[in-house]
């Protein structure tokens, strides 16, 4: 037995939409200052499993230990506490459209922190000073592009200087300029301030680039969890086809797509 | 037609008392945040109740006195036309002054504020939890009820009453405007027929009667908004069907109310 308690530590995890098995019993450990990539494709459940880890989602099954705290039984006190040790950025940045970049950094801080408003002020510029955003600060999100809002939105979850971070897609409908721009990003950040860093993405360059281990999902559960120097060496068929770009020929309607784009080709 | 009429009554009536329980939960979380806040627990935040006021008392306030002060002049015509033959006409100040006071003046300024601002806590809160802002406060550790909710709420109690005061005495001026113009009741005459009809039961049915409404409003709306999952269609979806169940559940409320004060006398 390893005698240190895994930062994360998700076991039997299972959850069922309307009969549809979305996470099938799906266990996992990340370790202290790790970098796990979470790596699937469209509805293999990979952002679920990201959000029954923050706590966003009841699952049917399973437990999630962060720092030893199990998230689904844990009191709001326990909870609560635990939410300051976590960051998240979403997907689209999730900002509040109301407020400006700075606000938006700063209102965690507002709530958390006894610090007047213009040390607040400060410790915002700070943050957004690393993600390049520091000209930004009074705009509105609906000013950013969605590349400047995922900066924003790391930011701000950047803001209590949490221990782990959960980035949901960071290169997501980026060109792969700015995506490449935020994967050197995330892991300056890492060599800076030792976060445990959970990264879901569907972008195998990404992945491949920032992650300590691939975690490869499929149908709800892990194909394979290990170094990304041993998964580009896997030969399970189901993993080189994704690793490979090959569309699934599981289903129909991949089949018949496929024939489609064949037949234009002729 | 008829049919169609049933199936709709039963239909809305169906799914509001699906939405009851949610509900329900909502105002219990609601008052406990309250509670705790009261105890000093947990932060009232002021300043966002505050703005939230600025919405939905004071830019209702020139539409909701307008509507008021019609509709006083309306109800000047309707019961002097009705009471000119028996030659009681004495008697249309107290009756627009108690009408307006008691039932016109909550109703109304209820109803306007559901469409005003009810729909946009709706939009926007619906808004909020389709482009996950909602998720990253729980995230962040802030409870949405006690961040968004209470503040809407709180703002629409203390200002819905307030409101309904202002409603009150435009409405009755309403009434009076009429009365001077067309049926040569003087000013002092009228007022002292209000007045005298009036008493503070009336005042303070109506004033209850806001309190509830406000309730039900801030309620509808932060479930109709929070309880949206989706994209634009369902935003909207969320508005329109905020408005609808507030409106209904308030002249529902009002029965009921008035039903209580008739009883009690």
């Amino acid at each position: 037995m390893n005698a240190v308690i895994p930062t994360i530590e998700v076991k039997g995890l299972r959850k069922s939409y309307d009969g549809h098995r979305v996470l099938n019993g799906v266990d996992l450990a990340v370790s202290k200052g790790e970098t796990l990539v979470i790596l699937g494709g469209s509805g293999s459940g990979k952002s679920t499993l990201m959000r029954c880890m923050v706590g966003l989602e009841c699952p049917d099954d399973g437990t999630v230990r962060i720092d030893g705290v199990d998230v689904f039984a844990a009191d709001t006190n326990a909870l609560a506490k635990l939410r300051r040790k976590m960051g998240m950025a979403f997907q689209a940045g999730a900002l509040f459209g109301s407020m400006t970049v700075a606000e938006n950094v700063e209102l965690p801080l507002a709530e958390f922190t006894k610090l007047p408003p213009s040390t607040r002020r400060i410790v915002a510029r700070i943050k957004l000073g690393m993600v390049g955003l520091e000209d930004a600060m009074d705009k509105l999100p609906s000013e950013l592009s969605g590349g400047m809002r995922k900066r924003a939105a790391l930011a701000r979850a950047l803001a209590l200087d949490p221990e782990i971070l959960f980035f949901d897609e960071p290169s997501a409908g980026l060109d792969p300029v700015t995506a490449a721009g935020l994967d050197e990003l995330l892991l300056k950040l890492k060599d800076a301030f030792h976060v445990t860093l959970v990264v879901v993405t569907h972008e195998m360059k990404s992945a491949f680039a920032i992650a300590d281990r691939l975690a490869l999902m499929h149908d709800g559960r892990f194909l394979i969890v290990d170094t990304p120097d041993v998964v580009r060496e896997c030969d399970n068929p189901v993993v080189r086809r994704f690793l490979d770009r090959k569309p699934s020929e599981s289903t129909d309607g991949a089949a018949k797509f496929r024939k489609f784009i064949d037949d234009l080709e002729v | 037609m008829l049919s169609a009429a049933a199936r709709f009554v039963g239909q809305s009536a169906l799914s509001m008392l699906g939405d009851t329980g949610a509900i329900w939960r909502l105002a219990v979380a609601a008052t406990g945040r309250f509670g705790r806040g009261l105890a000093r627990r947990e932060r009232i935040r002021v300043r966002a109740t505050i703005d939230q006021i600025v919405r939905a008392g004071y830019s209702s306030l020139p539409l909701v006195m307008l509507i008021c002060f019609l509709v006083g002049m309306i109800m000047a015509l309707q019961s002097a036309y009705q009471l000119r033959d028996l030659g009681a006409i004495d008697l249309v100040p107290s009756l627009v002054a108690i009408s307006i006071t008691r039932e016109l003046a909550p109703l109304l300024a209820a109803i306007i504020v559901a469409g005003r601002f009810g729909s946009a806590i709706a939009a926007e809160l619906a808004t909020m939890k389709v482009s996950q802002e909602i998720d990253a406060l729980t995230v962040m550790g802030i409870d949405p009820v006690s961040f968004l909710v209470l503040p809407r709420i709180g703002a629409l109690v203390l200002s819905l009453p307030c409101l309904t005061i202002f409603a009150d005495v435009v409405g009755i001026v309403g009434g009076w405007s009429i009365s001077v113009a067309a049926m040569g009741i003087g000013t002092h005459r009228y007022m002292s027929l209000a007045f005298d009809a009036l008493v503070l039961q009336d005042i303070f049915t109506g004033l209850v009667k806001a309190v509830v409404f406000a309730g039900i409003i801030g309620l509808v709306g932060c479930h109709q908004g929070l309880q949206t999952t989706g994209g634009a269609e369902e935003v909207g979806r969320s508005t329109t069907a905020s408005v609808v169940r507030s409106i209904v559940l308030i002249v529902g409320a009002d029965l009921f109310v008035t039903a209580l004060f008739y009883v009690r006398g």
